[in-house]
Parts: C-alpha cells; structure tokens; sequence
C-alpha cells in the first residue's frame, strides 16, 4: 500500500508549482467571541446572584467558625473533639471557598476576558550595554588600584577564605557533644545484669519462659540510670525466645561457650539494617520480620538473614540465670549492635 | 405521638412488632450467650465431653488425628486447653476451609453450644489455659493507658499502632483487631494462635491482658480529627493527600482556567 | 485599586491623596504603571504552581499558630489531659505539648491537620508543577536557572517536610529519625561523626527536636521564602511562557493584563487553596500521634512509613538485598545502604535537576524559547520524564509493599520481588511505551492536518467509487498541528579535515552527536504546506492512499527513522 519515494518526490515537484511557503503562517488570535454574560442581561443578573450567594455563604462560614469556637470547645471525649474539629475546619473551608470561588466566578464570567498581546524583549542586555558595563567593571577596578597590588589580593582572598572556619569550628566542635563514637560499640549489659520485661521492668524466671513466648526485654539495671536512659534503651532493647531445643538448630556461641539457656535464645532487638526494632516474631517459623524494610532473621538458626536488605545476624546477648533462677546476662554483646558504620569492626 | 397511634391499626403493625421482638431476643441473646458458654466450660459435665468429642471425631480428627495428637498437617492438641479451641473456632478460623499461609477468620461453623462441647472434650485430654471470665476481659476494668504501653511494645508490630492489622512474611498476616470480642481477644494473647506468639501470664499478667483489651476497646471511639482513613498511616494519608486534595485543587484549577462560554 | 473609578468622590479624593503620598516617597506609579496591565497568559496548569505557592502560604499560616503552643524540647514529663490511653504516661515536653495542642487548645487540631495536610499538598503540587514544566519544555533558555532554583526547592521542602514530621517525637517519625541515623552511619569514614553531628552525641540524645525545630521554622523557611521570591521574580523578568496557539510567538505574550483578572485570580486562588486544605483538615484525620505514643527506642508499629514524599527512599531501601555489604580490611562499606540511600536518588534527582543541560547540550539550540511545547512533539524529553515518574512511582510502591500485601492479600516478599525485577524493567519500557505513543499522536495530527476530520458522510461517485467526505481543519485548529519545529540529530564536522590531520575536539563533538541521535533520531515532521497541497490535490483525484511522505527528510536519516514509517502508513479514506 506504500508509494514510493520517487512518486513522492514528483508530488511535490508538482505541487510546487504554485511555490507554497516551506512553514506554514500563524493565523493570528482567535476571533473575540462574547461570553452569554456578556450579551444576555438575564444571565449576567443570575451570575451576580450566584456570587452573591457564594460571597453570603462565606460570611456565614467566618460567624459558624466563631460561634463553634465558643460554643463548641473540644472537651473531653471523642466525640466532642471531633464535632469541635469539623465544626471549625468545614466552616473555614466555607468561608474561604465562598471568597475563592465566588471571586474567581465573577472574573470569569462578568470581567472581560479580552486577550492582550505585548511585545517580548530579547532577554540579554544589548552590545551596547554589555560594552558600557565592561568598561565600567574596569573603570571600578582601576579606581581600586587592586589590580596592581597582587599580594594584598592573595591576602584578602586567603583571609575571606579562611574566615568561615572562625565560626564552623566552635560550632562543629560543639554539637557532636564528646564525638566519641566509640560508645557505638557498647550497651549497658554486664556480667549478671537481670533481663527485665519491657516496658514494666520486672526481672524473668527462666521457668516462666515457655516454647512460643516472645519477649522483649530491657536490663534490669536501665531502671538505674538518670540521664541518657533512651541512648541506652536504644541499644539494650533485646528479644527473648524460647524454641523447642529440638528446634533449635544453632545460636552464635563460639566453641566451649553456652550462650543459650536450655531453648531460650536472646538477640539483640535493633536490626543490622538501619536499626529499626525487629519485632516482628513469627511463632511458627521462628522467623523475625522487620517491619522497616523487611528484613527476616531465623532465631532458629542464630539469627542469619534469610530475606531482606539486612546482611548481618542480630548480635546474640549471651545469657544464663542466677542463683535465685531469673535470666541474668554473661556479659555485653560481642559486637556491636545495629546498623554498621564504617568503624564496627575495628578494634 | 397521635401519628404512632394512627399507625398501631396499620396493615404492617403486626411484621413490625415481630421484628422488634426478634430483635430483642437477638440483643438478649447476644449479651447471655457468651457467659452461658463460659458457665458451660466451667462446669463442663461428662456429657459435654462426650458430645465434644463426637464433633471432634466428626469435624476435625482428619487433620488433627482421632486422638488429637497431631498428624503432619496439624498440630496436637493436647494440653492447648479450652481457650485455644474457644478462639479457634469461636472466631470461625477451625475447621480451616483450605490450606492457605495461615487459617482465616470466617463466619463460625458452630453453635456456642458446640463450642463449649467441643473445648470441654479438649481441656479434658490435658492442662491447658481456660477460657476467661467476663470479668477477666471486661474492658471498663482496664486501664488504657497500660495497655497502649503494654500495646505498643508486644503488640504494634504486627497489628499496627492500634490494632488496625499488618502484613508478615509470605502472605500470612496479623489481622486488623478492632471487630474481635474481649474473650478472643484474651484467648489469642493466651494461646498464640498460628503466626502469633504466645504471651504467658507471667509475660503479660492477666491485669495487664484486660489492660490492652480496655485499649483496643477504646478504639472503637474513632479519631478526634475526623475520617480515621483506615489508622493505617502515611501511606494512606499521602494516598488521600493525592486523591482528595490534589484531585479538588486540580480539578478547579481546570474550572478557573476554563474559557466561560 | 479598580474601585478608584466607581468609589463616590470623596473616597476618591481620599485615595487619591494617598496614592500621591505613597509616590512621593516611593515612586510606586512606576511599579504601577510596570506590572498594572503586564500581559499573563493563561491556562489551568499555570495554577499548579500557584497551589505550590499557596499552600507553602497555608503552611505559615497555621505553622505561627502552632509554635506558639509547642514546646520543642526532649525534657521528660508527664502527662495529664483528656486523653485517657495517655495519662501519666511518661514522654517529652514536645510531645506532651503536641498533645495538649491537639486536644486542649479550641482549634488546635485544627491547625495541626490544616498544617499537615497542606505540607502533603504542597510537595506533591510542587511535583506536579515541577512536571507540567518538564513537559512542556518551559525549563529552556532562559529558564534554565529557574528550572534549578525550583529544583532546589523541591529538595528544601523535602528537608522542611522531614524535620516537621519528627517534632512532635512520636515512636512513627523517632523510628524515621533511627532510620536516618542509621543511613548516616553507613557513610564511608565520616559516617559515625555526622551521626555525632546530627543528634549532638548518640541517638537519641536530647538535642534533636530543639534543633530540627530551628531547622524547620528559621533556616529551611527561611531558604524557601527567599528562593520562591527569586523564582518569582525571574518568572516575571522573563514573562510567563504560553502554550502555542493562534497568535503567540516567541516574541509576544498573549493573555489577560495583571489588573483586574490576573490579579484577582491570583487573589482568590488562596482563599481556594487555603479552603480545600481547611476541608480535608476538618474531615479527616492526619498523624495522629497519640496513637503512636511517645519515642521510646523499643517500640515499633506495623506500617511504619515516612510521609509519601520520602516513600521513595523507603522503598528503595526495601528493595536492596543485603548481600551487598562488604568488608575493607576491617571497615565496613555498607552498601546496601549507601545504594539505596544515596545512589539510587542521587542518580534519579540529578538526572531531573541537570535534564535541561543535558537537552540543550544534545539540541545545540541557542535561542530563546517562550513557546511551549505539545508533549507528543518531543518524543524523547516525554519519554524520559514518564520513565523518571515511573522509576519513582515504582520506589513508593514498594515502600508500600506491606500495605499492598495486606490489602491484595499477597506475599510480602512476592512483592519485594516483583519490584526488585521491576525497577529495571519498568522505566525502560515506560520509556520505549511513551515515545511509541508520542510518535504515534504526532502522525494522528499529520494525518488530520492532511486529510481532515471524519464527517461519517460516504458518497458515491459516478465511476462507482466510494469515498469518505473529510472535512478539512480551519487555519487555527492546522496551526496548532504543524507550528513545531521537529528537531534533526546534530550534525559534525568530519573526523579528518581535507589533509587528512585528526582534528581536535572530535570525540567530544562525536559525544554529542550521539546523544544527539538518541534524542532526535526518531521523529515525524510537521506537515509543510507543500504536502498539504500535494494531498488536496491526491484528494482531487482520490487514487492514492500514500501522499503524506514527509517532505524534506534529511539524508542522513537512517532508513529506519519513523520519518519514513509514516510513508508506510495505511490509512483509511
């Protein structure tokens, strides 16, 4: 069904003929067409009725939003609260809607709406200009003598250079507190410290622990602390589970060590991802989910990453329990928990 | 009061009547029933036991074994006690229709009476948690403000922050919490059911258990600041942010912009 | 200023007097006399931008309101109020005073809703408004500063969104704050210490919300306000562009003068800004707060998410695998971090903030452009920015991939698959899908400007033959199909000049032309009216079906370009 070119190319000999334009010519504007409002008086009467109307509405809105400020205060229950908050935000949107619609109702159906053409400039400042500036840039230059005086140009540029750091280093130096990061790598457990429920602090028997619980637990001793208990908490939070030890295919104690306490395995709460808490625990597959990103550990088998953008293990709390039977901590964790930084595993 | 009156003779008095009354019997009913059930348990007779376990041969021995000691497909029974299969099949979960990643709720299969038979014939194979008590789960004897805290550290994660559901691994999910009784609300904290693990009363004491009923039961109230779009959280607000406020402003910005004819 | 005219003459007298006052010592007549009848063209999405503006005015509005009830400090206290769930419940003074703010203070929750709800509708307006100019190729010279200065803008109000959504110190934005924190140490080397930086000390700390609070209502305000009057002002310096049309040029403006009907719409247009926020704010609920309680680093809550426009970096976080983190020596490049966080978005809002460098680098073009133009007649720049949108839709999917699993009952890591494939596969054929669509509309409009519109009329001629009566388009309606320019890949100098030397700055100039074709290679020439004439007259004899070959396809065109697809085209009578 295509032609080919050569019959194209006589077409347009042809039609060359008349020697048409190579571009087509703006027809220029549209013809001004008055609006209905603009010729029937009866339409032009209803739209200043309408506006009318919009403009009285918004009144009213501004008297309901007065009104249902004194007379209906927000009180104490839900309810009251919410008639108080729709009362208010509807009758603003009345008051202001009736402005905003009503306005742009009048302009566009009873202000003219004849189009105007206005020239545009060329945007960059004439040969002429540009010549008088550059010759003034220099004259100024000139004036300075700078041009001459190399050294205190070098100076000055150095000073206003180094100007800046008077005020960044006091402030930098300031906010970071004592910059020592290596806190990062520490939290609050101790050789013996309780393991405590959260968020009401009681200390856990093992015996209470059974196959299927879920735990979260925070150090006994955070109850102690006075300043910086959140720091703290942010990186002890720490979830106990006990598995069915038939279940449980391997924590992270290294060798000769018992990290675990007949099935029940604590991990480190914070993820190694961007340090959301992992909560997440699915009784069945043992899996822990992170409701962040995603990330899922399998507590069944020391903690590994088996889905998500998480690489790391959670770091396991070594634990075991006290004389009187409640779980007590074998010491600190022996890494750092959460999210890596560039530093984690240095020494 | 003359135009009710006027209406007493009409036609339709008497069906209106009816449906009034059957109305009452239901709300009668429904405030009864539940507390009949627990009376039922706690003096579960040798023949509840006997009608339990013949629903139980009937209904769930193919997956649960006829013993109830588990097969490969289900898990045993013995000693989940009467509050699991209170929670189980009073919420229409057991008998699961299908296998699926996890058994969902669905209108219930069972009349409370059968229920009762069957949870008695359950305890009855060994020790396990009973079902609770209207005073154990009576919201008005909690206090809300444990129980958000409580809520928000055992709970939120898979729930979200106030019972509105979540999603968890491979299509299994932690259901939205809102049109649960207190009783089931009770029993799944007890029992785990599936996914969910198990919070003991040494974990979560049974006053802190009515404390987290008391404020899920609070949340029935709504929100104070309107339309709650689902409590489910940014999304959904970004969601409504595009759909409502973006879709009116645009849409009169096309008004505003419109040649008037 | 109109009621100057119809005001009875004392009040004239009145204002007038003023008027002479003010101009006195301001010389305001000529300010007057510049924007008074100032000619702007009009159209709806001019509006968007507007809705940006207005709503950033709704934000200061409510935003004095609520600073003078809220107390930006991480202080302990205790609660006691009307909420019950919260009583004694112990939490900051920040968020103790959010609650207060919302339940105690008559109007309060109000503010705080209408606040938040215009802070949503304020990035996403700036969106939309940031791509209505995209696609219209108004970002061209002259515009290209203001393109950046709006792109800057976009990226403070990311910063002014995200320091206000943390202030109220609930466990939803303290986990964002965690997640940032976490972000921040998985820079390379200085990772640590700019955490050190950012929360004076280790997170939490307590100097955060006192110092998001200067960030949120001083700095990042303050950069707005002064960047919007910067934006403002060379809209007005390079006049407003126009969509083509009838009458306009590149060296005109057509439209309504800035007094009365301009001015007045810019006027009313708050008031219905302000009014469709105040509506959603008094219907509907927005972070409520005291459903997530106050931060506490142990809790966290199904459907934690930031504000939607931050859900891109949640999903993209969400997607990345976690193998990729790797060991130097002893230090850990987390860059399962770093590629998400940083790369993936460095990579996408650098491609829209340099996009009209790279199109003016590729067009070689030097002049001025104050005509907009249609979508379709740039197939590549569309095709592009509907790939962009879609790579960034495709990351706020997936950070809403719990959602989308609960509500579709799916799995959770499904999705996440389905995505991680996705984000590959789904901008490039977003890509190819839109420039086909862009090709194909613009042979619908030469195909109308040659034949005409379908009348539906058959008529029989005498030879037996039946043809379909097209009526033929009037000179406004053809106008608007053929004023484009269609583009033609650069074309270089030689690699070699006559004596055969290799000359200089080839390779750079290949660069370019290569670029140059990726962009302008496929194209459809706007009818010309030689081809018009030559159609009426094919029309004439109705023999043919293939009279619409565009007219002066360069040779160097490969075969291949559309420019001779369209010669291939059927086409019905």
């Amino acid at each position: 069904m295509s032609t080919p070119h050569d019959s194209h190319q006589e077409l347009s000999v042809s039609g060359g003929q008349a020697q048409p334009p190579a571009r087509f010519e703006n027809p220029g504007l549209h013809e001004h067409k008055p609006r209905q409002a603009d010729v029937d008086p009866r339409v032009t009467k209803r739209v200043e009725r309408q506006v009318l109307l919009l403009l009285t509405l918004s009144i009213l809105g501004t008297i309901a939003v007065v009104w249902a400020y004194f007379a209906l205060p927000p009180g104490d229950t839900v309810g009251s609260m919410r008639l108080s908050n729709l009362v208010l935000g509807v009758g603003l949107a009345v008051c202001l809607l009736g402005i905003g619609i009503g306005g742009n109702y009048y302009i566009k159906l009873l202000m003219s709406n004849r189009e105007y053409v206005e020239e545009r400039h060329e945007i960059r400042s004439s040969d002429e200009t540009r010549e008088i500036a550059v010759q003034m840039l220099k004259d100024g230059g000139e004036d300075s003598g700078l041009t001459r005086r190399g050294a205190i140009i070098g100076a000055g540029v150095t000073a206003l250079a180094l100007f800046p750091l008077s005020l960044l280093v006091p402030l930098i130096g300031n906010v970071g507190e004592d910059w020592n990061v290596r806190k990062f790598k520490h939290t609050i457990w101790k050789k013996g410290t309780r393991l405590a429920t959260d968020p009401t602090g009681r200390p856990i028997k093992a015996s209470d622990v059974t196959i299927g619980d879920v735990w979260h637990v925070i150090p006994e001793s955070l109850e102690d602390l006075h300043e910086g208990k959140l720091d703290e908490k942010a990186k002890a939070v720490v979830l106990l589970v006990r598995l069915d030890p038939r279940d449980l295919k391997s924590d992270q104690s290294p060798e000769g060590e018992t990290w675990s306490h007949d099935g029940i395995v604590a991990y480190s709460k914070i993820c190694t991802h961007v340090g959301c808490p992992v909560a997440l625990y699915e009784q069945q597959t043992h899996h822990l989910l992170c409701p962040c990103h995603q990330s899922t550990f399998d507590v069944a088998d020391s903690c590994k990453v088996v889905f998500g953008p998480a690489k790391r293990p959670l770091p396991q709390l070594p634990i075991t329990v006290d004389d009187e039977g409640y779980l007590v901590a074998q010491g600190d964790f022996a890494e750092p928990i959460g999210p890596s930084f560039w530093e984690r595993a240095t020494k | 009061m003359k135009a009710l009156a006027a209406r007493r003779h009409d036609r339709r008095a008497p069906a209106l009547l009816l449906l009034l009354a059957l109305l009452l019997v239901g709300a009668v009913y429904a405030v009864v029933a539940p507390s009949s059930a627990q009376a039922a348990t706690k003096t579960a007779t040798a023949d509840d036991i006997a009608a339990g376990e013949k629903l139980f041969q009937a209904n769930c021995s193919t997956c649960h074994g006829p013993s109830a000691a588990g097969t490969d497909s289900a898990p045993s029974l013995i000693g989940v006690g009467a509050a699991a299969v209170d929670f189980q099949v009073g919420t229409g979960r057991m008998p699961m229709q299908m296998s699926g990643p996890q058994a969902q709720a669905k209108p219930v299969q069972f009349t409370d009476e059968q229920i009762a038979q069957l949870a008695a014939y359950v305890a009855s194979l060994g020790a396990g948690p009973s079902i609770p008590t209207s005073e154990m789960v009576d919201p008005a004897l909690g206090d809300s403000a444990s129980g958000m805290a409580l809520f928000r550290t055992n709970c939120a994660m898979c729930h979200n922050a106030i019972g509105a559901g979540g999603a968890l691994s491979q299509g299994k999910f932690a259901p939205n919490l809102w049109g649960t009784t207190p009783t089931h609300l009770y029993e799944a904290m007890l029992t785990g059911p599936q996914s969910m693990p198990v919070f003991n009363d040494a974990n979560l004491t049974p006053e802190e258990k009515r404390d987290i009923i008391a404020f899920i039961d609070e949340q029935g109230n709504g929100s104070p600041g309107g339309l709650d779009l689902g409590s489910l959280g940014p999304v959904s607000e970004g969601l409504w942010a595009w759909v409502v406020g973006l879709g009116l402003l645009l849409g009169l910005s096309v008004w505003i912009g419109a040649k008037s004819s | 200023m109109s009621d100057l005219k119809t005001a009875p003459s004392r009040g004239a007298k009145a204002a007038g007097a003023t008027a002479d006052y003010l101009d006195q010592r301001t010389g305001v007549g000529n300010a007057v006399k510049f924007f008074a009848r100032k000619v702007f063209p009009d159209h709806w999405s001019f509006f968007l931008g507007e809705i940006a503006l207005y709503s950033f005015v709704t934000l200061l509005i409510s935003g004095v309101f609520l600073t003078l009830f809220f107390v930006p400090s991480m202080a302990e206290t205790h609660y006691e109020g009307p909420w019950p769930s919260m009583n004694g419940v112990e939490m900051s003074e920040a968020f103790s005073s959010t609650l207060r703010l919302s339940f105690e203070v008559r109007g309060g929750l109000l503010m705080r809703q209408i606040h938040h709800w215009a802070a949503l509708i304020f990035m996403a307006s700036i969106v939309v408004h940031m791509f209505r100019v995209f696609f219209t190729g108004a970002f061209r010279k002259p515009r290209e500063i203001n393109w950046v200065v709006g792109f800057v803008l976009l990226i403070l109000g990311l910063a002014a969104g995200f320091s206000g959504y943390s202030l109220p110190d609930d466990v939803l934005s303290g986990n964002g704050l965690r997640i940032t924190d976490g972000v921040v140490k998985a820079i390379p080397i200085i990772g640590s210490y700019l955490s050190y930086f950012i929360f004076g000390g280790e997170f939490p700390g307590t100097d955060l919300i006192p110092r998001l609070f200067t960030v949120h209502i001083l700095l990042v305000p303050g950069l707005i306000l002064a960047l919007i009057g910067l934006h403002l002002f060379l809209m007005v310096m390079h006049k407003h562009t126009q969509y083509p049309g009838s009458g306009r040029s590149n060296t005109n403006v057509v439209g309504y003068p800035a007094l009365p009907a301009y001015a007045g719409k810019l006027l009313f247009n708050f008031f219905v800004v302000f009014g469709v926020i105040a509506l959603m704010a008094g219907t509907m609920s927005i972070n409520p707060v005291w459903n997530y309680g106050p931060y506490d680093p142990s809790p966290v809550s199904a459907g934690a998410q930031p504000d939607w426009y931050m859900l891109f970096l949640e999903g993209s976080l969400r997607l990345m695998p976690g193998g990729t983190e790797i060991m130097l020596g002893s230090y850990t490049l987390s860059l399962n971090v770093i590629i998400p966080a940083m790369i993936v978005p460095g990579i996408l809002f650098t491609l829209l903030g340099a996009y009209p460098f790279i199109e003016a680098f590729a067009t070689g073009d030097k002049s001025e452009h104050h005509v907009l133009d249609r979508p379709r007649n740039r197939p590549f720049r569309t095709a592009f920015g509907v790939s962009l949108l879609v790579a960034f839709g495709i990351l706020v999917l997936a950070g809403s991939n719990d959602l989308i699993a609960t509500h579709f009952h799916m799995s959770i890591n499904d999705i996440t698959w389905a995505f991680r494939v996705l984000i590959f596969v789904g901008p490039w054929l977003a890509f190819l899908i839109t420039k086909r669509i862009c090709l194909g509309l613009q042979r619908k409009d030469r195909e109308l400007v040659l034949h005409g519109h379908e009348t539906g009329r058959i008529v029989r001629y005498a030879s037996g033959e039946y043809i379909e009566v097209h009526k033929p388009l009037d000179a406004h309606e053809r106008w608007l199909r053929v004023q484009h320019e269609a583009i033609r890949p650069l074309e270089i100098e030689p690699a070699e000049d006559s004596r055969g030397v290799r000359r200089k700055g080839y390779k750079a100039d290949r660069l370019r032309q290569r670029l140059s074709q990726l962009f302008y290679e496929d194209r459809v020439e706007p009818v010309t009216p030689a081809e018009l004439a030559a159609a009426h007259a094919a029309h004439g004899h109705h023999d043919d079906h293939a009279v619409e070959t565009p007219h002066g396809v360069p040779a160097q065109v490969g075969a291949g370009a559309p420019a001779s697809e369209t010669a291939a085209d059927e086409r019905n009578h």
